[in-house]
């Protein structure tokens, strides 16, 4: 018997979350919803003569991310708590570290899956024209869903304990998301217009700036959330 | 085999488990009695590493137990009142994730010998959620003995079981503790915690009141003596 690596057990949990989430489909269909929704709500209440599409589509296609991930993300630990299972992962002779790791795994395919429906979405309903940048946008969206994840597992670790889970989280989490949304955001609005990559690297170093700091930080922090 | 020395655990100022000194051999079992809040979910909790000791220490296999040290976690198997399982899950993926998690050579084999042992042979593809309590609780230890732990912490393992499942139950801890194994139950029933104790103590605002071994000792006196020392303790 010997006890399995970091990387290996962050899989192993990210398998088995998934697996869960692929049965029940709870937080998927919740998320894509609520985005489809989104996309559709603000569509309508665009104005084409005053507001131009690669004005609009970027601020809503971001936004509706943020708080599209966030639905799912308070699942991640809300489940291990429903029969006190995370007391099995904790026993288990696996550090914290890939406890978390497994858990931002998981809910990074998820948020993925999400986005990968929603800028579809975006791009039809403001009928864009993003050529060949539509790969850049693939990965700014990875780069965003990174950031939004790792930030978002954490805080949905320590408040999952508390009375107004649901409240609190978006709450502690929101203001975090910033530094991922604006970038993005910018990035995208400067692909609409046709600009350069070398344009648009300042916002993507800003993104990989964050998804490193917050991804160490987060990491470190996480076993200090679940000591009792 | 698992040993307290002095074990306190605060929150705030109140002291849920007050210098706490007891030990479990292998092949014995410390059946844990006290009202609700006396502190025993608490000792158990401390006995797996999963809560901090305010103070003094919890010794398992002559090693200190902290809550960082992953290996000396890993011989702990710990049974409760929930059933600890991912409800969606099927009965063999369950515990099949519990045996990777502790890195079983051969999961597959791990996992079939704590199935059979649980009789959940022909229920191993039945999501949990679909299970009774009773074969739930089948599953729950199925999924906490998987990688054979020296320690097994039982809290309050009969709750909601009818006659036949507590019957069940006891028939199978017995086995466990007679392979072996170190048990820590805490139970309000004395009459089930002492078919399988081979000592007994009473736990009251956090201290041990009564430790004896049960050899003897006759379950209506001492069911007589715990309902009089919670009385007085109440008062």
């Amino acid at each position: 018997m010997k006890a399995p690596g970091t990387l290996a057990v962050a899989w192993m949990i990210a398998r088995k979350d998934l697996a869960i989430e692929y049965r029940t489909r709870s937080a998927f269909f919740s998320s894509l919803v609520f985005s489809l929704l989104g996309v559709s709500i603000f569509y309508m209440v665009w104005d084409p003569t005053a507001v131009r599409p690669i004005d609009m589509a970027p601020g809503v296609l971001w936004t509706i991310f943020a708080f599209a991930g966030l639905l799912g993300l308070h699942r991640a630990f809300g489940l291990e708590l429903q029969t006190r299972a995370m007391d099995g992962l904790l026993l288990a002779p696996v550090s914290r570290e890939a406890i978390f790791l497994g858990k931002a795994l998981a809910n990074l395919v998820y948020v993925t899956s999400v986005l990968a429906i929603t800028i579809p979405a975006v791009v039809l309903f403001y009928n864009l024209e993003f050529g060949s940048g539509l790969l850049i946008l693939g990965a700014i969206g990875l780069l965003a869903a990174v950031g939004l994840v790792t930030v978002g597992t954490l805080f949905s670790s320590m408040t999952v304990h508390t009375r107004f889970a649901e409240l609190l989280l978006p709450m502690l989490a929101l203001p975090f998301f910033i530094p991922v949304v604006v970038p993005a955001a910018q990035a995208s609005a400067k692909l609409l217009v046709g600009a350069s990559l070398s344009s648009v690297m300042p916002w993507i170093q800003v993104l990989v700036a964050f998804d490193l700091m917050f991804g160490v930080a987060c990491v470190l922090a996480f076993p200090f959330t679940i000591e009792d | 085999m698992c040993e307290t020395v002095g074990l306190t655990r605060r929150f705030g100022r109140r002291r849920a488990v007050d210098g706490v000194s007891v030990s479990i051999a292998a092949g014995e079992c410390l059946a844990l009695f006290g009202p609700n809040g006396a502190g025993k979910t608490t000792l158990l909790r401390l006995l797996a590493g999963l809560l901090r000791p305010s103070g003094g220490e919890v010794r398992l296999l002559g090693a200190t137990l902290r809550s960082d040290s992953a290996s000396a976690r890993g011989q702990v198997g710990l049974i409760s009142h929930q059933s600890m399982l991912y409800d969606v899950l099927t009965v063999r993926e369950n515990v099949a994730f519990a045996a990777r998690l502790h890195g079983m050579d051969d999961v597959e084999h791990s996992t079939q010998a704590a199935l059979d042992r649980l009789g959940l042979t022909g229920r191993e593809l039945a999501p949990v959620r679909s299970l009774s309590r009773g074969w739930q609780q089948r599953v729950s230890i199925a999924r906490a003995i998987v990688h054979g732990p020296a320690l097994i912490l039982l809290d309050e393992p009969y709750t909601g079981l009818d006659v036949s499942g507590a019957r069940a139950l006891t028939k199978l801890l017995s086995s466990l503790r007679d392979d072996g194994a170190a048990l820590a139950l805490v139970t309000h029933s004395v009459e089930e915690g002492l078919s399988l104790a081979t000592h007994a103590a009473i736990m009251l605002d956090g201290t041990i009141r009564q430790y004896d071994a049960t050899a003897g000792l006759d379950a209506g006196m001492y069911a007589e003596m715990y309902r009089k020392l919670a009385l007085e303790s109440a008062a």
